[in-house]
């Protein structure tokens, strides 16, 4: 046995690798992207792995290999979900035979994400089990668990890491690979296709085996119940390791309930609501373990207090801290602390108290685009050419988002939306210029689909895709334009312009956004044409 | 025990990877070790700041604000941005910067100390990282020697002879 310092990413990677994973699959999303790509630099050649083309194609890609019996992981941050959650609602219903562990990664705060959306609501909409590692190191050994949970229920799995999890380090022992099954081969029944019959009958059996996961997850080795006393903490995710530096430095007796996985571990919880007159929920994103227990109190008639999110006691949005832990459970036990004052840390320990030198004013320091890069020169052209003239951008998600400190952002939603969006303001301001500005990797994700859109319906607007020939946001993934593949072949180079040239627009323009000339004349002559008209910007990103 | 290192800068610095190298030097002297940085979006030309924590147990991935041993800052700014983090006992080491800053630290903070030398600009521009460690080291106040973190250095795949004149040349700028 050996120890390796692993970022939680990289210990998921290694725990589904040595899980004997077959089949990788996801797309590019903050704070999720690293395990992917860890798999694919530590493949021996036995695992197949790629970059799909957005989350629905990588949940479907997996889901077939694991109809086969193959062990598979799917990997995409919290919005990926969003976008995969046709396939994901009804697969439930189908099931699979081999494991199948869909990872995605939640962000509070949310530091690179549109929303803070909670996928344990997810796991419960979808009637899906989940796993919520604490630590790298529970992630690592956890994602075995997720499979061998996915083989016995035949049904996919999610398991939730957040950016606390994904993007800190921990020192990690690493065990030897546990023994490989083959898998079996895709074997013909009607199991396989969905109608709704099969879904009512199917829908029993998932209720049913619902209940039988509360049972199997209330015996769990890394749900844990521990302490004595009449008020109790309970806490879930990276939260439970601020709750234990917490108190660390108190000395007050109290239970302590840690949940990592849903349906709710219920006889657990219940052992550890029995005798309690209080409880401190400690969870970041939503208050899921909080409405349980208050479930749990109602169906058992229980008179126990349950404090969190909905009571005010902690935060309602953004990334806990170690500090906002410790107020939440120094005030939940003041009472105590201030009977026997036996706080050992002083909480003005800081070199910055009331009494110190204020330092100078800090200017802030907001993300933008690099020096250099070609999505500067690409706003440029734009801009300069629609000096004085009516024109609105609507933007997308990728580095180009950080347009915005260039004014040339005035929306942006989800993947692709920057296209559609487009079309609904020029439905109503008819006399402004619409442009719609789209990254590679995005226009293949889901832009493709909103240029057909827009020529079918005669909308009348110009697209801006801006090429850098990378996955630039999330740390230079290629995509279907790049011409290679995750397994490092030389593949097919489906080349943009072919692919909306083939959709019937008006005109395509292809230019170097660096010879500025060149690229602001081609902003007015698109300008100058009615319907679909397609820019491309093409230039490599300086990080490559 | 446990000992807290905070290390604040500007994307493309080579934070990551100088916390990567104390975090191996602590595991090699059998600490336990959590660390954490900012990843993507936020990145992009914006504030870096990354925990690196080690001892007999360390729970949280963040440190605690107010217990920070050391900051060691790649500009004088983002270091004065997490003082918050700093104990009062604490040591600041910074690469040079913003006149104001530097003043200010130079002024109120009493482990202060600027590291400001040509070389580090020219050409040992890449290895500022590895050039700040070795000024850290001097401070006295890590846990384990100068040499656990040469020998780690030592073990660098890459630019392996000019990071170790880099950590010396750190070193004799710590002392001025």
């Amino acid at each position: 046995m050996s120890k390796k310092l692993l970022m939680g990413n990289e210990a998921i990677a290694f725990g589904a690798l040595r899980a004997g994973v077959s089949v990788v699959t996801g797309y590019p999303g903050t704070p999720s992207s690293e395990i992917l790509d860890t798999v694919a630099k530590n493949n021996d050649g036995s695992v197949y792995v790629e970059w799909s083309v957005n989350e629905k194609a990588a949940l479907e890609v997996a889901a077939g290999a694991a109809y086969a019996g193959a062990r598979v992981l799917v990997t995409m941050k919290q919005v990926g979900l969003n976008a995969s959650s046709d396939p994901l609602m009804c697969l439930n219903y189908i099931g699979v035979k081999g494991g199948m562990v869909i990872v995605v990664a939640d962000d509070p705060g949310p530091i690179s994400s549109q929303t803070e959306q909670d996928t344990r609501h997810f796991a419960k909409y979808a009637k899906l089990s989940l796993f919520d590692p604490s630590t790298p190191e529970e992630a690592y050994t956890m994602i075995a668990d997720a499979f061998e949970h996915s083989e016995k229920y035949g049904q996919p799995v999610l398991f939730r890491p957040t950016t606390r999890v994904c993007h800190s380090c921990a020192s990690i022992d690493i065990l030897d690979d546990l023994p490989k099954k083959q898998a079996e081969g895709f074997i013909k029944d009607e199991k396989w296709v969905i109608f709704p019959r099969l879904s009512y009958n199917n829908h029993i059996k998932i209720q049913e085996d619902l209940l039988k996961m509360r049972e199997d997850f209330s015996n769990y080795d890394k749900n844990l119940l521990t302490g004595s006393g009449k008020k109790g903490i309970a806490v879930g995710g990276v939260s439970y390791s601020y709750t234990l530096e917490a108190l660390e430095s108190l000395d007050i007796n109290h239970k302590l309930l840690k949940v990592t996985t849903f349906p709710f571990p219920d006889k657990l919880a219940l052992e550890f609501l029995t005798g309690l007159d209080e409880v401190l929920v400690v969870e970041e994103l939503d208050p899921v373990i909080e409405e349980d227990l208050v479930r749990l109190c109602g169906l058992h008639n229980l008179n126990v207090k349950i404090k969190g999110q909905n009571t005010r006691n902690t935060p309602i949005a953004g990334e806990f801290t170690p500090e906002s832990v410790e107020a939440a459970i120094c005030k939940f036990f003041e009472e105590e602390i201030g009977e026997s004052r036996n706080l050992k840390n002083t909480p003005n320990s800081s070199f910055l108290t009331p009494n110190s030198k204020a330092p100078p004013e800090i200017p802030g320091r907001a993300p933008s685009l690099c020096i250099g890069c070609p999505h500067r020169a690409s706003f440029s052209a734009v801009k300069n050419a629609t000096q004085g003239i009516s024109a609105v951008y609507t933007g997308d998600i990728g580095c180009y988002t950080l347009g915005n400190t260039l004014g040339m952002v005035d929306t942006c939603l989800c993947m692709g939306a920057g296209i559609t969006i487009a079309q609904g303001l020029h439905r109503i301001e008819p006399d402004t210029v619409h442009f719609a500005f789209i990254g590679d990797s995005t226009f293949f994700h889901s832009g493709i689909t909103g240029i057909v859109n827009a020529v079918y319906n005669q909308s009348d607007i110009i697209v801006v895709i801006l090429d850098n020939s990378t996955t630039a946001m999330t740390g230079g993934q290629p995509h279907p334009g790049t011409g290679v593949t995750m397994m490092g072949n030389v593949t097919e180079k489906i080349d943009i312009g072919n692919v909306v040239e083939a959709l019937n627009i008006t005109k395509l323009f292809r230019v170097d956004p660096f010879k500025a000339r060149e690229a602001r004349q081609a902003v007015t002559d698109a300008m100058a044409l009615k319907g679909v008209r397609v820019i491309i910007f093409e230039s490599p990103c300086i990080m490559l | 025990m446990i000992f807290n290192c905070l290390i604040a800068g500007i994307g493309g610095q080579g934070i990551v990877l100088a916390s990567k190298l104390l975090a191996a030097a602590a595991m090699n002297q059998g600490f336990e070790v959590r660390t954490t940085e900012t990843i993507g979006m936020a990145q992009r030309g914006g504030s870096v700041v990354s925990h690196i924590r080690m001892g007999t147990q360390v729970f949280s991935p963040l440190i605690p604000k107010g217990k920070a041993d050391i900051i060691i800052g790649f500009d004088p700014t983002e270091a004065v941005r997490q003082l918050s983090y700093l104990s009062q006992k604490g040591s600041l080491i910074t690469y040079d910067g913003a006149a104001d800053m530097m003043e200010y630290i130079e002024t109120s903070i009493p482990g202060g100390v600027i590291i400001s030398g040509e070389s580090l600009k020219e050409k040992y521009s890449r290895m500022l990282n590895v050039a700040l460690l070795g000024a850290a080291t001097q401070s006295g106040i890590f846990p384990f020697d100068e040499k656990a973190l040469l020998d780690v250095i030592s073990e660098m795949p890459r630019y392996r002879e000019e990071n170790i004149e880099a950590f010396e040349i750190g070193k004799k700028l710590y002392h001025g």
